[in-house]
């Protein structure tokens, strides 16, 4: 944390706090917005024109992971670079958890933030990523308050929800982000002496629940992610405390279909007019109710909008050891 | 500039509040918007907060009304322009902001501008300006400078923190534009008339120079006849 005082004449030369500060800087441009998982250059370019903050750039969306199975491992350079070239917002990618060296080939690609993600395998069952040790800012899942302060100790300047991916299913998303706001809450009101039994019980750096127990917040934007797919998702994640969304599968799949069927050619070009307008409408649907999520309204019309929402798969009917939620400690 | 009836302002001096009107001495503050699409808006609000302003947060044209200034935020331009195309929103931003003092940053810098480059894209068109979006390159490449001001005599003359995220550059400006701080010789906070621009983001330092002018600005906009405000855009204002 040491001051290095001021860069002379546009050195590059930053202090470990300015790097922080930098890093939570452009996840505070994000908020308010939908980052959406794209798998190409085109679907990236209607996620722009539909008015997504930033883009996920994947070789599968989660949904496809789920059905196919197999090892999930971060999407190839030249895709990244392709979608990078594409458009002017912010592009993330993901890396596996533990993976640094994936996660060195994605900031020498100039991606701007970074996902460390149980969507992928993990590549380690111990570590995660060392995240101040990057340039590039990282987000990481959480599915309680302790798992958010450790990835935050590790320097992650983004969290958010788990929930579980690729399923369209929201509950698991709203059960994380209630979870972690209502740790917070219980923070705040112990003495200073209880603090320090609440960080052993959290397993997290104290200083970190300290500052927590202080303000009754995450000291980095608090994001949601895992099974949103409707307007009315993105509404539901806001007022519970979501400072932005992520959407995944809920964009780019085919109308009606299940992730166990998304074999259907979801990763191909969207030449199908309907299904490319299908697309977009979802896509412009979700930005709008993330922005106006306290006006019903507009949310009604929004959601109006929508044709062929995903058919989705109920998180109560998978296996404990279908769940993508669990990988990462 | 505390509008309040000398009688209650005794009352409460001696803490018999308990029949006044609420607030009374709270209706000076000036009422700033703050453009709440997408982006850092709560920075911004905490901020003006910061400087005894009262911050609104805007996310419909109606909401407007009755303002006596706006700050357009940092966040992505191209989310802020979906927004706007819509319901006549960006016809009554042009319209307000062609009168009333508006401080854009960032994204909100590259929306005031009559000119954008990298891609081109719509704006507002009222800030004698041409922005490239993203010119310093992605956000591994944002920074924290410092740099020297302009604020006039009112203000400490000391260097202000400068956080560029994936910043704009202001590529050139024109005539009636005073730059107000630089880096690397290209004009990084400007003047027009009733408009600031920044393209770096005052909201995330603790130092609250440039908030402080901006409402200064909201200030003598007031002061000026309320009724005829775009005037203001010919008025001298302090220079360097």
């Amino acid at each position: 944390m040491k001051e290095h005082g001021s860069s002379h004449n546009g050195h590059k030369a930053q202090s470990s706090e300015h790097g922080l500060r930098l890093k939570v800087g452009l996840a505070e441009m994000l908020k308010g917005g939908v980052i959406m998982d794209v798998m190409n250059v085109e679907q990236a370019k209607i996620a722009e024109q539909a008015g997504a903050v930033a883009v996920m750039a994947l070789e599968r969306v989660p949904a496809m992971i789920r059905a196919e199975g197999g090892v999930a491992r971060m999407a190839n350079p030249k895709l990244i670079r392709e979608i990078i070239a594409a458009v002017s917002i912010p592009v993330m990618a993901k890396a596996r958890i533990g993976h640094f060296a994936e996660a060195q080939i994605l900031q020498e690609l100039g991606v701007d933030f970074i996902d460390e993600s149980e969507v992928l395998t993990p590549a380690d069952e111990a570590h995660h990523i060392d995240k101040h040790a990057f340039k590039t800012p990282f987000v990481c899942g959480a599915r309680d308050l302790g798992e958010a302060l450790r990835r935050i100790a590790e320097g992650a300047a983004m969290i958010r929800t788990k929930g579980e991916a690729g399923t369209g299913d929201v509950v698991h998303a709203v059960k994380h982000m209630r979870q972690i706001v209502q740790e917070m809450k219980s923070l705040t009101v112990l003495s200073d002496q209880e603090l320090y039994v609440a960080a052993k019980e959290h397993r997290a750096p104290y200083e970190l629940v300290s500052m927590v127990a202080k303000t009754g917040k995450l000291p980095v934007p608090n994001f949601s992610a895992g099974g949103i797919a409707t307007p009315a998702d993105a509404a539901l994640m806001m007022q519970l405390g979501a400072e932005s969304v992520f959407v995944g599968s809920g964009i780019f799949m085919k109308e009606r279909a299940t992730p166990l069927d998304v074999e259907c050619d979801a990763t191909g070009q969207l030449n199908n007019p309907a299904e490319r307008a299908e697309a977009e409408s979802r896509a412009k649907a979700i930005v709008i109710a993330t922005t106006h999520y306290n006006d019903p309204k507009t949310l009604a019309e929004a959601s109006e909008q929508v044709t062929g929402t995903m058919k989705g798969l109920a998180v109560a009917g998978l296996d404990e050891s279908q769940l993508l939620q669990t990988r990462g400690w | 500039m505390v509008k309040t009836n000398p009688a209650w302002r005794a009352l409460r001096a001696e803490g018999k509040t308990a029949n006044l009107p609420e607030e009374k001495t709270e209706t000076a503050k000036p009422r700033i918007g703050v453009l709440a699409i997408q982006g850092d808006y709560d920075a911004h609000a905490s901020a003006l907060q910061d400087v005894g302003a009262e911050p609104v947060l805007v996310r419909k044209p109606e909401q407007l009304k009755g303002l006596d200034g706006l700050i357009i935020p940092g966040g992505e331009s191209t989310t802020f322009l979906k927004f706007l195309e819509r319901d006549g929103f960006l016809e009554s931003l042009r319209a307000f902001a062609a009168g009333a003092p508006t401080f854009g940053t960032c994204a909100g810098c590259i929306l005031l501008a009559t000119k954008v480059l990298h891609p081109p894209q719509p704006s507002l068109g009222i800030l004698d300006a041409t922005v490239e979006r993203n010119a310093y390159g992605r956000q591994i490449d944002s920074s924290i400078e410092e740099t020297a001001t302009k604020l006039g005599p009112d203000f400490d003359t000391g260097p202000l923190e400068t956080v560029y995220i994936r910043a704009p550059r202001i590529q050139q400006v024109g005539k009636g534009v005073s730059v107000l701080a630089e880096r690397d010789g290209f004009p990084v906070l400007v003047r027009q008339g009733h408009l600031l621009a920044a393209t770096f983001h005052p909201e995330l330092s603790t130092d609250r120079r440039v908030h402080r002018y901006f409402v200064n600005m909201v200030g003598e906009a007031r002061d000026s006849t309320p009724h005829s405000a775009p005037e203001s855009i010919h008025k001298p204002h302090r220079k360097s």
